[in-house]
């Protein structure tokens, strides 16, 4: 028995899920009365079914790892900026810790300057301040980056930052003589200095508060 | 999933290497899968494969976003495996000889697992010859085939990855079937 050409065609189309109502009858009534193309399309199936069986596969535990070593390297910028995401508070810390050190440094490499305070009788030479033999002054004496020789009388305290001192036999402080050198000394004078400030201001309030 | 996917393309693009690595773990069983059906070895697939995945994150600026990731990555994965397939040596059979042995084969050189019941290694030897024979067709059939039974993708999209007309798609997974029942008939 001759079968119709097409009939191959119909299994085809059938097998893709694209035949139409047409051909389907006609696929149906053929494969009914012949035994031949019954075969044939029972092959295609069965092929069909068995490639479709081959149990799935998983791809190795360590797949992922091995394609993301295999990766070029991502910019250096965006790892850390994923870090600071994932680390606010630390972020914030370093951040806050980096400004405050950058700020003490550099009001102190600017005050690397030779100052002293001003008081009418202390006389300079170069880096050098004196307080003159028979001399009285009054009020504190801060000298910066230099040195201070007493000869006087110094009714007040003597801070010397990064500097020495000379106290003569004859000289006589009636307050404080302190020396800063470091930089941890020079901020736990200031943080000092800012605490008495802030506690003098409080008993002027109160002064001022007693006069009315 | 494919929002997932989209969102985790965004992270990739803006440089975040670590949003990758959840797209390889969606898609690495089904490109696995693919390379292994086209080049019939675990091996050669696992190479292929985490090549596909290593090619598509250096040319992840150039995929549309309007498409389907999974598209663009079998397309990626396909092509490598057919170059590989046309370039291929025959460098490692394990039922060669080991140089300087008497009838030794590499077989000997694999460790034997422990013994398998014996209907896990009649549906084991069942699927080494489902998988020969699809070794045996020619690629353009292999490719087609693969994508749609093993992958059961829809002809539009094996068109798409191909980036061939539907029809030349239809013809080929017509030959394939026909080579298969050829082949399989008396399995």
């Amino acid at each position: 028995m001759k079968c119709p050409e097409q009939i191959i065609d119909y299994m085809h189309e059938y097998l893709d899920e694209e035949i139409s109502e047409e051909h389907e009858k006609i696929l149906r009534e053929h494969l009914q009365s012949c035994s031949d193309c019954q075969e044939y399309f029972r092959e295609l199936n069965k092929s069909i079914a068995l490639v479709q069986s081959t149990s799935h596969i998983q791809a190795p535990d360590d797949f992922t790892s091995k394609v993301m070593a295999g990766l070029p390297k991502e910019k250096k910028k965006t790892e850390i900026q994923r870090w600071f995401r994932s680390h606010p508070l630390l972020t914030a810390a370093s951040l806050f810790l980096a400004l405050m050190t950058g700020s003490i440094f550099s009001t102190w490499n600017e005050e690397h300057q030779f100052s002293v305070s001003k008081q009418p009788n202390l006389i300079v030479e170069n880096d050098t301040v004196i307080v003159p033999e028979g001399e009285v002054v009054k009020g504190d004496v801060v000298v910066r980056n230099g040195k201070v020789k007493i000869e006087g009388e110094v009714q007040g305290n003597v801070t010397v930052i990064n500097g020495e001192r000379y106290l003569a036999s004859a000289g006589n402080v009636t307050g404080e003589i302190t020396e800063v050198n470091e930089v941890f000394e020079w901020i736990w004078y200031h943080i000092k200095k800012t605490a008495k400030n802030t506690a003098d201001l409080f008993e002027n309030d109160e002064k001022e508060q007693s006069f009315q | 999933m494919e929002t997932i996917v989209k969102h985790r393309i965004k992270q990739v693009l803006k440089g975040d290497q670590n949003a990758y690595g959840e797209i390889v773990e969606v898609y690495k069983d089904k490109v696995f899968q693919l390379c292994y059906r086209m080049l019939g070895n675990r091996h050669e697939a696992e190479d292929i494969a985490q090549e596909a995945f290593i090619r598509a994150y250096i040319n992840i600026k150039s995929f549309n976003q309007n498409l389907k990731f999974s598209t663009w990555l079998y397309r990626i994965a396909t092509n490598l495996c057919i170059d590989r397939i046309r370039k291929k040596k025959p460098d490692y059979f394990l039922d060669a000889e080991v140089p300087g042995t008497e009838g030794l084969t590499m077989y000997s050189q694999v460790p034997s697992e422990t013994p398998l019941p014996e209907d896990e290694v009649e549906s084991i030897e069942l699927h080494d010859t489902i998988q020969k024979e699809i070794s045996k067709l020619p690629d353009k059939y292999r490719s087609v085939i693969v994508l749609k039974y093993i992958e059961e993708l829809s002809l539009n999209e094996i068109s798409e990855i191909l980036d061939l007309p539907l029809g030349t798609v239809k013809t080929r997974i017509h030959r394939g079937r026909e080579a298969l029942r050829q082949q399989l008939r008396h399995v």
